[in-house]
């Protein structure tokens, strides 16, 4: 794959971005330059993460929900349904009662509302609204609050709803315990609905508000918005029995990048004969590809970009109306700029606010059928789409109720090669022949940020998040520097 | 109801000393119903600072922020008052408290609530571990700390 491996890479300057910011946790690029600025290699590093395979590993299965929401920051309710998924298969083959399907649907919709929300607004907005390279003082969510208060107060009080949507299904805002195996602990009470309810419509309306911000800054600018990071590649996801767009539960489908249908309505059950996941030496994030087209070809993209291209439709009216004219905008062919995966996260973040009010209005949702009976099994996988991604979770139970294999694919995972080939694509344009300025780097952060804020789940504590650049000559000398502190500040040139 | 006094923790609890944060208010709530001289407490913790946190400071008197710190020299922590600051964080992680502080002025259009930041200093932060031996001698200290930063409730 082009740029991934230099033919001589001693020979060449060596840039690392490390941690990538504005992500959730430790990712690093490395670059390589020749003397002329010329690109040879890229290649993004996913540092941490496997690890918690193990570390779910002899637990009782029925801890698991809980346990892995400690995954990520940003999307935990995503790891729990998604292991509740897997669990339901052990302790009853998979069934739920109506109102335990709905809350579970709730709860993750208002996930999908909460997480587009932060996505959006707090960690990507900064760049689109302010340019990729503007003062980076300014390039933040508090810069987005004092430049534009509206638009911040819009992305605060949106996540403010979709957290209070995951209180109130889950129990409590963060480590929630709602969803179990097999079913869910509680139901809502008329009081609880009611309190969702009196302000969803402002949410609905919020949300197409965002939808038209997205939209109007890629039409205002389509030879950036349209091109920028740009993976020509195929897409998958779940889509429901119909072909429309499902959050919650549904079967894989694959189009290729022009759009035809590779596979369809095919049992997530069968992933790993579907899926191989493959291993680069430099990275300890795997590299997944579709096994019948093999690791060159079978390499795909999951999220918002894709779910939106891959659907029929979108079960909730302004949303799919939304979702028409962002298909009509790519012409024949389906859309790839990177950027497009921020109008395709906000039509999401309509349908999840349309969905959560349709949810609300339905009486099961206050039901008293909890819990669901069925025959134990040995093995479960469970499937969603959480926010960037398709998501699976894949465990074995023994007699003794303890868990002796995990397999998590997370939406970064699926999303691995694509990124990689992203980031290229945007090293290649943007610092080929460039003297290396911390606007230039932002660039590939951008790219990264459009698939995903959230690489893995890692140590957050004061004064632990520093940015380092080093630029390395061939004899592994440093000859530049750039840092920036856990406070912005910037500092340049070598030690 | 709002309570008038906030303590809001954040960090990740399987992620060694970073548990630091939630660790202290599992302590405070355990001992909050034995001291109604505090006054009335609401605890809240997440995985990290953000925006949105911004609205929890809305009704209060006075806010304790706790985190972990990585620095040695906060051992065995560190406890100031701190003010909004036109923060220029750029991780989705370091939002400071003082970040926090200036998004609400920002939103509301009014100065918020007195806050102060604990930053207990942690060693490790591995996955899976529990708290080091370290950080259980420094929790000890910020706790009794924090009591007596809770009786001395403003009257």
């Amino acid at each position: 794959m082009e740029l991934e491996t230099a033919k001589t890479p001693d020979a060449l300057k060596r840039i690392v971005i490390e941690p990538v910011s504005r992500v959730e946790g430790h990712g690093k690029v490395t670059i390589l330059l020749d003397d002329d600025n010329q690109v040879h290699q890229v290649r993004l590093h996913i540092v941490e993460f496997r690890g918690f395979e193990k570390f779910i590993e002899g637990r009782p299965y029925w801890e698991v929900p809980v346990l892995v929401q400690r995954l990520c920051g940003i999307c935990p309710v995503s790891h729990h349904l998604a292991a509740s998924k897997a669990m339901d298969m052990i302790v009853n083959g998979g069934i739920l009662t109506p109102t335990a399907e709905k809350i579970r649907r709730l709860m993750h919709y208002g996930q999908m509302l909460q997480s587009h929300a932060l996505h959006f607004f707090h960690l990507s907005s900064p760049d689109l609204l302010f340019g990729f390279d503007s003062d980076v003082a300014k390039r933040n969510i508090v810069g987005v609050a004092a430049a534009n208060p509206d638009v911040a107060k819009m992305g605060v009080l949106l996540r403010k709803f979709g957290q209070e949507v995951i209180r109130v299904t889950s129990g409590k805002r963060v480590h929630g315990t709602g969803s179990v195996p097999g079913g869910v602990n509680k139901s809502l009470t008329i009081e609880e609905r009611d309190y969702l309810l009196k302000d969803i419509d402002q949410m609905i309306a919020w949300s197409r508000d965002a939808v038209g911000i997205i939209k109007g800054l890629h039409k205002s600018n389509p030879a950036l918005y349209d091109v920028f990071g740009a993976v020509p590649s195929t897409m998958m996801s779940l889509v429901d029995d119909k072909g429309d767009l499902d959050f919650y539960h549904g079967a894989l489908r694959a189009r290729d990048k022009d759009g035809e249908v590779i596979f369809d309505q095919v049992s997530y059950q069968g992933y790993n004969t579907l899926l191989t996941e493959g291993v680069k030496s430099w990275s300890y994030m795997k590299f997944p590809y579709i096994t019948a087209l093999g690791d060159e070809k079978g390499w795909y993209k999951v999220g918002p970009l894709a779910r939106i291209q891959n659907c029929d439709r979108i079960p909730t009216p302004h949303a799919e109306a939304e979702r028409a004219e962002f298909v009509a905008y790519g012409g024949a062919k389906p859309m790839h700029g990177s950027l497009g995966f921020h109008w395709a996260r906000m039509i999401e973040m309509l349908c999840a606010a349309e969905t959560i009010k349709d949810l609300l209005l339905d009486s099961d949702i206050m039901g008293a059928d909890l819990m669901a009976e069925g025959p134990r099994r040995e093995e479960g996988i469970g499937v969603i789409e959480a926010p960037r991604g398709t998501l699976f979770h894949h465990y074995r139970v023994n007699e003794d109720d303890l868990v002796t294999y995990a397999n998590l694919i997370v939406s970064t995972t699926n999303n691995n090669t694509a990124m990689n080939v992203a980031v290229r694509d945007v090293a290649k344009n943007y610092l080929t022949g460039h003297e290396i300025t911390e606007g230039l780097l932002n660039h590939i952060e951008v790219a990264i940020r459009c698939f995903d804020p959230c690489l893995s789940c890692a140590t957050h504590a004061l004064g632990k998040m520093p940015l380092e650049v080093s630029l390395v000559d061939a004899s592994g000398a440093e000859i530049d520097r750039m840092t920036k502190d856990g406070e912005g500040r910037i500092g340049k040139g070598a030690l | 109801m709002t309570a008038p006094t906030l303590i809001f923790g954040w960090g990740n609890p399987s992620r060694g000393d970073d548990a630091l944060g939630p660790a202290l208010l599992d302590a405070v709530e355990a001992l909050r119903d034995a001291h109604p001289q505090w006054g009335p407490v609401d605890i809240l913790t997440d995985f990290q600072l953000q925006v949105e946190h911004a609205l929890d400071l809305e009704g209060r008197e006075r806010v304790l922020f706790v985190d972990a710190s990585a620095a040695v020299a906060d051992a065995p922590f560190r406890a100031e008052a701190i003010a909004p600051a036109k923060d220029s964080s750029f991780t989705s992680h370091a939002l400071s408290p003082q970040g926090v502080m200036h998004v609400y002025a920002e939103i509301k259009g009014s100065a918020p609530p007195p806050c102060t930041l604990l930053a207990i200093a942690g060693e490790t932060f591995e996955l899976g571990e529990p708290l080091s031996p370290a950080a259980k001698s420094h929790l000890k200290a910020a706790l009794a700390w924090t009591k007596d930063w809770l009786a001395a409730r403003p009257a």
